[in-house]
Parts: C-alpha cells; sequence; structure tokens
C-alpha cells in the first residue's frame, strides 16, 4: 500500500449534496402545507371534543365568528368585549353591510366558539342576543375528536 | 490591449453553493417557524327561526320537536338526561334510543325529527355538545364515513340565569 501524502491545505470539503436535497424536500414539503387563511381561532378558546366534527362540505357564505371564554367573555374581531351587550353595534354593523349587499340575514352564519368550560346558559343567552339583531343561522363549532 | 489567452483543457466553473445554502435555510426556517398544527375544526348546525310571527294554521302534519331535558348538577357536569319525558343513564343509552327510533325511518320522515334542547343554565358546553353528539349521529366504522339520525336542532329559550 502506498499512502499518498495529502497536501494539507486545512480545507475540508464534503460533498454537500444530499444536505441540499434533503433541504429543497423539506422546504416543498412545508410549502405544500403551509395555510396563511386568516382563520378566527383564538388560541384562548379550548373548544369542545366530536367524534362528528366534520369541516362543512360547503364554505360558509357570510360567516361572523364569536368567541366565548370559559368565564363567559365574548371576543369579537380578536377583542375581548367588556359584556355581551357589547356584541350588539357588531352585529348592527353586520347586518348593515348585508343590507348594503342586497343579502338577506339568512345568508350569514353566526360561528359560535364556545370554550368547552363555558355555560350552556350563557351560550343560549349568546344566541339569543343574535336573534334579537333578526340572525337565524348558528353553527355551534367543536373541535375534532380522534376516535375512542 | 492585451488578452490572455486560456486554452487551459478542463474549464472547470467553481459554483459557489455557500450563499445558495444560506438562503434555502433561511426559506427553511420560515417556513417551519410558520407552520402551525390546528386540529380540525367541523360545525354543528342549530337554525333558531324567529319563532315570534304565526303563518296561519298551526301545520299538523309536523311532527312535534323531541324535548331532550339536560340536567346539571352544582359543578356543572351532566346530572339527568330526559327525552320526551324517558330518562336515560347516560348519553350512550340515550344515542342508542335514537339510532333504534331514527334509523329504522326512511330518509324522507327523517328529516322532519326534530330535538330541542332544554339545558340548565349552569350546565358545561361540553356536554351540550356530547348531547348534540350523541343525538346527530354516528361514524359507520366501515367505511368511517358519519351517518346522520337527527338534522334539526334547537334550543328552548334560555332561562334566566341563577340569582348568585
Amino acid at each position: 500500500m502506498r499512502f499518498r501524502a495529502k497536501s494539507n491545505d486545512g480545507i475540508l470539503e464534503g460533498d454537500l449534496t444530499p444536505m441540499i436535497d434533503l433541504t429543497f424536500l423539506l422546504i416543498a414539503f412545508f410549502m405544500v402545507l403551509i395555510n396563511f387563511s386568516q382563520t378566527e381561532a383564538d388560541q384562548r378558546i379550548m373548544l369542545p371534543q366530536s367524534t362528528l366534527a366534520r369541516p362543512p362540505d360547503r364554505p360558509v357564505e357570510y360567516p361572523i365568528t364569536i368567541q366565548l371564554t370559559a368565564r363567559g367573555s365574548v371576543i369579537y374581531g380578536g377583542q375581548e368585549l367588556a359584556g355581551m351587550r357589547q356584541l350588539r353595534p357588531y352585529l348592527v354593523n353586520e347586518r348593515a353591510i348585508l343590507d348594503g349587499r342586497d343579502q338577506p340575514l339568512s345568508t350569514a352564519t353566526i360561528i359560535i366558539r364556545a370554550d368547552r368550560h363555558a355555560k350552556a346558559g350563557v351560550v343560549q343567552k349568546l344566541i339569543e342576543l343574535c336573534q334579537q339583531e333578526r340572525f337565524v343561522n348558528f353553527s355551534l363549532r367543536a373541535k375534532e375528536e380522534i376516535g375512542p | 490591449m492585451r488578452f490572455r489567452h486560456h486554452e487551459s483543457g478542463d474549464a472547470k466553473i467553481d459554483l459557489q453553493m455557500t450563499p445558495m445554502i444560506d438562503i434555502v435555510f433561511q426559506l427553511l426556517v420560515f417556513f417551519v417557524m410558520s407552520f402551525k398544527i390546528v386540529a380540525q375544526e367541523g360545525d354543528f348546525n342549530v337554525r333558531m327561526p324567529l319563532a315570534m310571527r304565526r303563518e296561519g294554521p298551526v301545520q299538523e302534519d309536523v311532527t312535534p320537536p323531541m324535548r331532550l331535558r339536560l340536567r346539571a348538577d352544582q359543578q356543572g357536569n351532566l346530572a339527568g338526561i330526559v327525552l320526551n319525558e324517558r330518562p336515560f343513564e347516560s348519553l350512550q343509552e340515550l344515542h342508542y334510543y335514537i339510532i333504534g327510533s331514527v334509523a329504522g325511518e326512511d330518509p324522507a320522515a327523517r328529516e322532519d325529527v326534530e330535538v330541542e334542547l332544554d339545558c340548565d343554565y349552569d350546565l358545561n358546553y361540553e356536554n351540550v355538545i356530547q348531547a348534540i353528539t350523541a343525538v346527530s349521529g354516528y361514524v359507520d366504522d366501515a367505511t368511517g364515513e358519519v351517518v346522520k339520525l337527527v338534522e334539526k336542532i334547537k334550543f328552548t329559550p334560555p332561562a334566566e340565569a341563577p340569582a348568585d
């Protein structure tokens, strides 16, 4: 065996091609999966679980998302409101927008994202408040439960 | 001007990979940081038509809604389940009863079945959703599809909050 004395430049140059391949693969993976849509999902709310919770077949025409914390306070548009009654002007505003577009109120759906520990009575009061503003379609949102 | 004549046989172009790798890692870190894992969310539709209007004679052929009464204890846990005066021990039992009574009917009649929920004020909302789940349908083990039972859910007008 004859060992060739390597010229010692001090530069170690490994082959980086597989690493770059994997990096591009990772980038492609995340690019495909990334979802930039601004879904109104506040992290303060822990939704109740249900095995039947599936995303709706058709996207909701005019969703109005109202979040309800376990304490009973309402969050609308990312802001926590001091009381449920403060929601009324926002609902009136939404109704005005729909009237402006000549769309009936039945095209709007109030999506209620209530915490699992919220009181049923408070949810019902929220529904009643929206009914007073003449909204008729409601959706109670739940998280998908992954089997037994 | 004197042009130097490059006549070296092996004209090897050295590609600088380092900046490309830098940018690629930047991109990767951006995507990793903005990746958010969210659980799928689904909706239960509750239609609450404005009940104040009276449109002519009351329709006789519409089946009256089944009243589901959910009682709560002090902590808000489910203490009692009563459907049309019939008590149940658990939501599972209620679920089987609904399957038995509704699944036998043809799809046209099934669409008219309506359940009216009467919940105590202090009841945990979680229990309401579980009750709606028990009544609305089940997941067929074989196909993984959702089989619908009762499609119409509504709430009774809320009671006043307990004065405490």
